[in-house]
């Protein structure tokens, strides 16, 4: 077996006297999409906050890529390459794709030993469109503000700022929320070929179809507890649905193989 | 070569410009460039009625005239420049009228006090614009830290430091004009890099003041007055900072989305905090302009340009939602505010027409900003996005 570029174990996150996230423990491995499933309120997002440095959990470990860390803060997350893209984005739409991908750590040009420092924005964009080309996204044009983009469009501009920005991992919150049925088609598309770069993804999302069209393992939670974890192939919509609603319980859903 | 077939093209929700037709780009070109178009047309309606409405003897487009418009938009132009960067963010600054006057009192104080100390001229302008600018950015500092750190809104905050710098500014002026300065500053408020008599025994002069009186002085024209200069560095490093420099980017992008700003790591508070200190600043270079141009300090300077300059920042393009904006358009707004005034004026309008006129075209300015999204069906990402 590869070993698992994430690996959480028995991570535990109370809110108060709930109990948000209960002893759950799952693997994600290089090469793979996993699904996270569950109904509001099961539990995932709060699962994935932990993960991505936005809550700490009082129990459990997170190990990436071999090594045990601590995430105090988003930042801790996003610096060893962990990329969560919520689903507003995170966008300026004031803005055209190079500056967006660029946001926050914009290429400068330095002159008079870097006394005067503009914008280099033909860098920007050459690096953009090479990293768009390389996920074979197209846009009609980069140097427009990206409120003229549609959802699908904006959503690739966040994917496209994550990979450049070196993600290790991909987290995506409900990405084809809010989307017409093309434009899901071509995110889940693009889920897909991250994968194959080499990017393993988790997939936020109680929309079964993206489950079966995207993921090659799942992992369902429900009321704060993770009830089963399938290989995508070998389970089914009426099957994971009885998992969502509780009707059905893999008691023992741990992982087999132990992280290293 | 790539492969066109396998690539994502993901398709555009509003339409793309090619799939506009022809009256529509019209449309959207007329309404991107109309504050050029208008000042033209603006300029072109004085020529024409000016003299009609004098019988000839005053003319709109002459040397004097060009060049009082240019002096008479320094003080809007400047408070207007640093609010142009604040509102481009999503922010608002009340504060700059009073702190333009706290500019002016303070730096004709600390002039008087150190050419009464025995500092040469130079030395106590220099001392004199330090305090005025200074001053004015402690302002600036205060709103911005409050309303970074303790999330206060910017109109609020401004609001309440205008009201702070009014009384302080009254205070160390002790109610009256700050008076005593040294004769000499005047030069460096009035003169100009070029002085051109007209007819007989005139010429042109650089850098130096024909010594004339009566007629030869009533045929004189001063060019480019250095006050007129200080306001174009100010503007040029002004079109500089928020199109060129990251400091601009971030700041479209905080004004674009504050989440975004704040996700991607800008140092948002920061940031925050030097936009008001700049906006102060440049408040108080007009004020420190006014204290030389007038030989005095005055505490009442800065308070009735404060709306004037919102409405040429509005006039120019510059959305109060944020995220949108230039400098240039600043500069074309205030143009538009001075031609129109000193047009007016020249058609001998009573005085009170001004207000009328430039509140009408601050509301059609915003309209035609408006109609821009109707034409392209875009949202600009305010609140209604």
């Amino acid at each position: 077996m590869t070993r698992p570029l994430l690996s959480v174990r028995n991570m535990t996150k109370r809110f108060g006297g709930l109990v948000a996230v209960d002893n759950v423990s799952w693997d994600v491995n290089p090469g793979e999409v996993v699904g996270l499933l569950g109904d509001n309120g099961a539990g995932k997002s709060t699962l994935i906050k932990c993960i991505s440095g936005v809550y700490h959990a009082e129990e459990g470990e997170i190990f990436f890529a071999g090594e045990r860390v601590r995430l105090a803060h988003p930042i801790d997350a996003r610096r060893i390459g962990i990329e969560t893209i919520y689903q507003d984005l995170a966008l300026a739409n004031n803005l055209d794709v190079g500056a967006n991908i660029f946001l926050g750590r914009e290429v400068k040009k330095r002159y008079l030993g870097g006394l005067i420092q503009t914008l280099d924005n033909k860098a920007m964009l050459r690096e953009s469109r090479q990293t768009l080309d390389a996920l074979k996204i197209q846009f009609p044009t980069l140097t427009q503000p990206i409120e003229t983009l549609s959802g699908g469009q904006r959503q690739a501009v966040a994917i496209a700022r994550a990979v450049y920005w070196d993600a290790k991992l991909m987290i995506m919150d409900e990405p084809t929320n809010n989307l017409g049925v093309p434009e899901q088609k071509k995110v889940l598309e693009l889920i897909r070929r991250l994968r194959d770069q080499g990017v393993p993804v988790i997939l936020i999302t109680h929309i079964l179809p993206d489950v079966f069209a995207a993921t090659d393992r799942l992992i369902v939670m429900h009321r704060g507890r993770k009830v089963a974890e399938k290989v995508t192939a070998e389970t089914n919509t009426e099957e994971l649905v009885q998992y969502m609603v509780g009707a059905r319980d893999d008691a023992n859903a741990g992982v087999d193989a132990p992280p290293g | 070569m790539t492969d066109r077939g396998s690539r994502i093209a993901l398709p555009a929700r509003a339409p793309a410009s090619a799939r506009r037709t022809p009256v529509q780009r019209f449309a959207l070109l007329l309404s991107r460039t109309w504050a050029w178009l208008f000042l033209a047309l603006m300029v072109l309606f004085f020529v024409a009625s000016v003299p009609l409405a004098s019988g000839g003897a005053v003319n709109f487009l002459t040397i004097r005239n060009s060049q009082n418009i240019l002096v008479a938009i320094i003080p809007v132009l400047l408070l207007g420049l640093g609010q142009t960067f604040v509102i481009i963010a999503a922010g608002i600054d009340l504060s700059v009228g009073w702190v333009m006057s706290l500019g002016s009192v303070l730096s004709a104080l600390a002039l008087r006090w150190a050419f009464n100390g025995g500092a040469p001229l130079f030395p106590a302008v220099l001392i004199g614009l330090i305090a005025g600018v200074g001053g004015a950015a402690a302002v600036g500092f205060i709103n911005g830290a409050i309303i970074a750190k303790l999330k206060v809104p910017a109109f609020i905050v401004t609001l309440g430091t205008s009201f702070i710098v009014r009384g302080v500014a009254y205070l160390m002026s002790e109610n009256t004009t700050v008076i005593g300065l040294p004769a000499d500053i005047r030069a460096y408020g009035n003169d100009a890099l070029f002085y051109y008599i007209h007819g007989e025994g005139g010429g042109l002069y650089f850098l130096h003041r024909p010594e004339v009186s009566g007629d030869l002085l009533r045929r004189m024209d001063t060019i480019l007055p250095y006050p007129v200069l200080a306001a174009a560095c100010v503007v040029a490093y002004a079109m500089f900072l928020l199109g060129k420099t990251q400091f601009g980017r971030h700041t479209y992008a905080i004004g674009g989305s504050m989440e975004a700003a704040v996700r991607t790591g800008i140092p948002v508070d920061r940031h925050i905090i030097k936009l008001y200190v700049l906006s102060a600043s440049s408040a108080g270079i007009a004020g420190f302009l006014s204290t030389l141009r007038f030989t005095a300090g005055s505490a009442v300077i800065g308070d009735p340009l404060l709306l004037s300059s919102i409405a040429a920042v509005i006039i120019g393009g510059v959305s109060l939602f944020g995220g949108a904006g230039t400098v240039i358009g600043t500069v074309i707004g205030a143009l538009i505010i001075a031609v129109l005034t000193t047009g007016l004026v020249m058609l001998n309008v009573e005085a009170f027409w001004q207000f009328i006129v430039v509140g009408t075209v601050v509301i059609v300015a915003v309209l035609i900003d408006q109609s821009r999204d109707l034409i392209t069906g875009g949202d600009r990402g305010g609140p209604a996005a």
